[in-house]
């Protein structure tokens, strides 16, 4: 178990590397998707297999699936590719990998910092799970209904096709 | 019928409202029906409750509602209706309403008609609140609410840039005297803990001896207030510019009722004076060596408001001069007789100057006699009440009381007494120059239409009301009346008299009965058989005169002492110094400002860079710490 | 079962955290920004379920339930927007989306 856990981690981070320096948007996602199915492992592993099981079907499933809908329906063509490659040099990672590092370093550090405890990971399965939901959080679950149904409105009516509205300033820079 | 005292000021206060909102859209008539009426409802009320007063004369109390409640300061606005108060409130209303119709004619032709009613009807119904009131917050309220009218008054034709100049005198040097008695209200409220009057007045013996150095001080910053609101010496510099408004303004604010208010604070508050000699010596003194000053000012002037002027600051110095000897009584009396032929007086000078296109000079006047027989009579009694003849007028009676006590008074004075007799005699002398030179002799202009009744009628009843209420009260040797000082007796303490002087009282009388006509003697000898004589001495003695013209010149001193420094300080620091810091803050956040208007690029990553610094930043701190 | 560090599974979540916060500052492409943001949301969610593993308590993952919620949301409404924007401006570039004056 022990060797699982840093296996899918490795795994994990290799591939969320891959994610952030694709230049082709599919690609991308599809190492996305791995990253998902590795930390969904890692889960697994740390006892939580009903948390597993969403990560798989709403981060790698749903989640995903969305954003491939929306490239499908933007009809990007070869050039993205070149303009991200354009855009992705390698000047542009040294500022925010320094500030990331930095901050890692502090993170890690408080983490090694405190007492190191080897633990049992107990089971939790789903039913412990939702108990607790709808139990003492019930209140928000009916939270997250509500931001749910804001959210399918919000995109109900920011994704209608309008007919084009270019802004004045923005109409006399094309020009 | 006392329950209707809250009307009395209620209908002037609505009068101004009506004329301030929708005045410029009135007709002239319904203006004058608004303005004058109102003040005429507030007449007959006060007649009514002057009934009521007279057949259970108690003092009553109308507590209307709570002003304010900050802790134990709870000034309530509240009324209370004793002797003191019915007078001041007859003579307000009464003089006040004839004041009004007279102006209705007197402003016919003005542009501002509605707005001078507006203003009048505001002062008639701050000045009621003064007297009425019955803690000193709300006295302080109707205070600078007639400080306020007056200013508005005198700059009433405000086209012209003097009138505003004077406007501004007026209320810039009465400003100091009221600054005065605010720090003295401060003080009774510290001290007490209340501004309720009477309560003051219950609580200052127990808690003061007599000579305390707090009721000295407290007495000193009363008597601060009052110099400037009854233009007294060294506050006495504005009411003679104050001329600049309309003369029915003159005769109400400037001689009647407003400059009286200083009078009705110190007899109001008579207690606490009485509990500081030294505070009350000073109102004497003050009183004494104003009513000589203005005197002498008075002899030279060639306006004729200005002489006026003068004369009401002489008068009031009268006042203040028995207020000063405890007779609180007898100030009162001559509050009184001296708003009605005042008054009388001012209207008259105002009418005669209307008719004859707003001429001041009365040596460009001379005999109008004739030509307006009716303003001659009334403004003969006017000026034979000022000048205090003899046993016909009312003048005389008010005016012999104060010689009187001032001399056989237990706190009066042979300085003070003498002061007086001698201000007399020039009152006489200046009041009948001024109607030798206006009435008598050649005629030096033509009278340009008659003037009507509605400017005719107040005067003559001012001249019956100057005359016959003399009679309320005569001295010992003559008749011996107290009508007046036994209806005040409940308020105001009388006055006793050294026991050794009793006997002598016949004697003054007879003294002071020949200064005022020797001074007539005087004036008509020096301006109707030798009029050339008045320039010859003018030539033999032309600094002083200029001197006595120019009011003793305090108007150059207070511009040489205070004005020109503040306007050279003024003038230096243009640019205020301590402004430099306040410009600095404004220019250190003006950059902090763009600053951050210059993060805000709209460029997302720049955000989300911040953000990773702001949390890196909080961690080290957090780390650190 | 063996037992799990917990220093290692919170580290993992931090540098999944950093990846995605790299991604953010260097892509302009705005949906690559998305996705970014969908790491970062991941990783915090990770952190959650290791904390509630610790100490053997459902409310980690409560927690991470409620993360993914607010995910969906987020990634439904952000391309709805990313949308409009390709739609309004021809471009994904956010940096093109920085005028809001005019």
């Amino acid at each position: 178990m022990h060797l699982t856990f840093y296996v899918a981690s490795a795994i994990a981070v290799l591939s969320t590397i891959m994610v952030i320096t694709r230049y082709n948007l599919i690609h991308a996602l599809l190492y996305l998707v791995v990253s998902f199915l590795a930390i969904s492992i890692v889960f697994f592993v740390l006892g939580a297999p009903f948390v597993a099981a969403l990560e798989i079907i709403v981060y790698a499933g749903a989640i995903v699936v969305l954003i491939i809908f929306v490239i499908m329906m933007l009809n990007l063509k070869a050039e993205a590719v070149e303009q991200e490659r354009e855009w992705l040099t390698r000047k542009i990672f040294i500022g925010p990998a320094l500030l990331s590092v930095v901050l890692l370093a502090e993170l890690a550090y408080m983490i090694l910092q405190s007492r190191t405890t080897d633990f049992n990971a107990p089971m939790l399965d789903a039913k412990a799970v939702g108990l607790s939901l709808y139990g003492p959080y019930v209140i928000g679950v009916e939270l997250s209904g509500i931001l749910l149904m804001a959210g399918i409105v919000g995109a109900y009516h920011l994704g209608r096709q309008k007919k084009k509205v270019v802004h004045r300033f923005l109409e006399s820079t094309e020009e | 019928m006392k329950e209707l005292l809250w009307l009395i000021p209620a209908w002037p206060l609505a009068g101004a409202l009506i004329l301030i909102l929708g005045g410029h859209r009135m007709s002239r008539t319904l203006a004058t029906l608004v303005g004058a009426g109102s003040v005429g409802l507030s007449a007959l009320i006060t007649l009514l409750i002057g009934f009521a007063f007279l057949s259970a004369p108690e003092p009553f109390d109308q507590h209307l509602w709570t002003w304010m409640a900050i802790g134990n300061f709870q000034p309530s606005f509240a009324f209370h209706l004793d002797a003191l108060s019915m007078i001041f409130l007859f003579v307000i209303t009464f003089v006040g309403f004839l004041i009004h119709i007279y102006s209705s004619e007197f402003m016919a032709g003005d542009e501002g008609f509605a707005r001078f009613f507006a203003y009048l009807n505001l002062f008639v119904c701050s000045m009621l609140i003064l007297v009425l009131a019955d803690n000193l917050l709300l006295l302080y309220l109707g205070w600078e609410g007639v400080g306020l009218c007056s200013y508005l008054l005198i700059g009433f034709w405000y086209q012209e840039e003097k009138n505003g100049y004077a406007a501004r005198k007026a209320f810039i040097v009465t400003r100091v005297g009221d600054t005065a008695m605010a720090i003295g209200l401060f003080i009774l409220f510290q001290t007490f803990g209340t501004l309720h009057i009477q309560s003051l007045l219950q609580q200052a013996p127990q808690a003061w001896s007599v000579g305390d150095q707090t009721a000295l001080l407290v007495g000193f910053l009363l008597l601060g207030g009052a110099v400037g609101k009854s233009a007294q010496l060294p506050l006495q510099t504005w009411l003679p510019d104050a001329m600049a408004g309309p003369s029915p303004v003159s005769a109400l604010i400037h001689a009647a009722t407003m400059v009286t208010a200083g009078v009705y604070l110190i007899a109001r508050t008579h207690v606490i004076f009485e509990l500081a000699p030294q505070a009350q010596l000073a109102v004497g003194i003050v009183g004494a060596v104003t009513l000589l000053l203005a005197g002498f000012s008075a002899l030279t002037q060639n306006d004729l408001k200005r002489v006026l002027a003068y004369s009401t600051i002489s008068q009031i110095g009268y006042m203040f001069l028995a207020l000063g000897v405890g007779a609180w009584s007898a100030a009162i009396f001559h509050f009184m007789i001296h708003a009605f032929f005042k008054a009388l007086l001012f209207l008259g000078a105002g009418a005669i100057i209307l008719v004859l296109h707003h001429e001041h000079d009365m040596f460009k006047m001379g005999g109008l006699r004739h030509k307006l027989p009716v303003i001659y009579g009334t403004f003969l009694i006017g000026a034979a009440s000022l000048a205090a003849i003899p046993l016909v007028t009312g003048g005389f009676y008010s005016k012999d009381q104060i010689l009187w006590l001032a001399w056989a008074g237990e706190r009066g004075n042979v300085l003070l007494y003498l002061a007086a007799l001698f201000g007399a005699f020039i009152t006489s002398v200046y009041t009948f120059r001024m109607v030798f030179v206006t009435f008598f002799g050649a005629e030096h202009s033509h009278v340009s239409h008659p003037v009507g009744k509605a400017m005719l009628t107040p005067l003559v009843v001012l001249a019956v009301l100057s005359t016959l209420a003399g009679f309320l009260e005569l001295p010992h040797t003559l008749g011996h009346v107290t009508i007046f000082s036994d209806f005040l007796s409940p308020v105001l303490p009388a006055v006793n008299v050294r026991p050794d002087a009793e006997s002598m009282e016949l004697l003054f009388q007879v003294i002071a009965a020949v200064v005022a006509l020797s001074g007539v003697g005087l004036a008509y000898y020096l301006y109707v058989l030798k009029p050339d004589l008045p320039s010859k001495i003018k030539e033999e003695i032309p600094g002083l005169h200029h001197l006595w013209f120019v009011g003793w010149g305090f108007d150059a001193l207070y511009d040489t002492l205070l004005v020109r420094p503040f306007v050279y300080i003024a003038k230096v620091n243009k640019h205020d110094v301590l402004d430099k810091f306040y410009t600095g803050l404004v220019t250190v956040a003006e950059f902090f400002h763009r600053a951050l208007a210059y993060t805000q690029s709209g460029m997302m990553r720049w955000y989300v860079m911040g953000i990773v610094i702001g949390a890196i930043l909080m961690l080290t701190i957090g780390l650190i710490l | 079962m063996e037992t799990v560090p917990v220093e290692s599974g919170l580290l993992l979540a931090g540098v999944l955290f950093m990846l995605g916060l790299i991604s953010v500052l260097i892509r302009r492409n705005i949906i690559f920004m998305l996705i970014s943001v969908e790491i970062m949301l991941n990783a915090a969610g990770l952190a959650f379920i290791v904390a509630g593993s610790r100490w053997a308590q459902a409310d980690g993952q409560v927690m991470f339930i409620f993360i993914l919620t607010m995910a969906a949301a987020e990634v439904s409404v952000g391309l709805a927007l990313i949308l409009q924007i390709y739609h309004q401006l021809k471009t994904l570039d956010g940096d093109m989306a920085s005028k809001m004056k005019g």
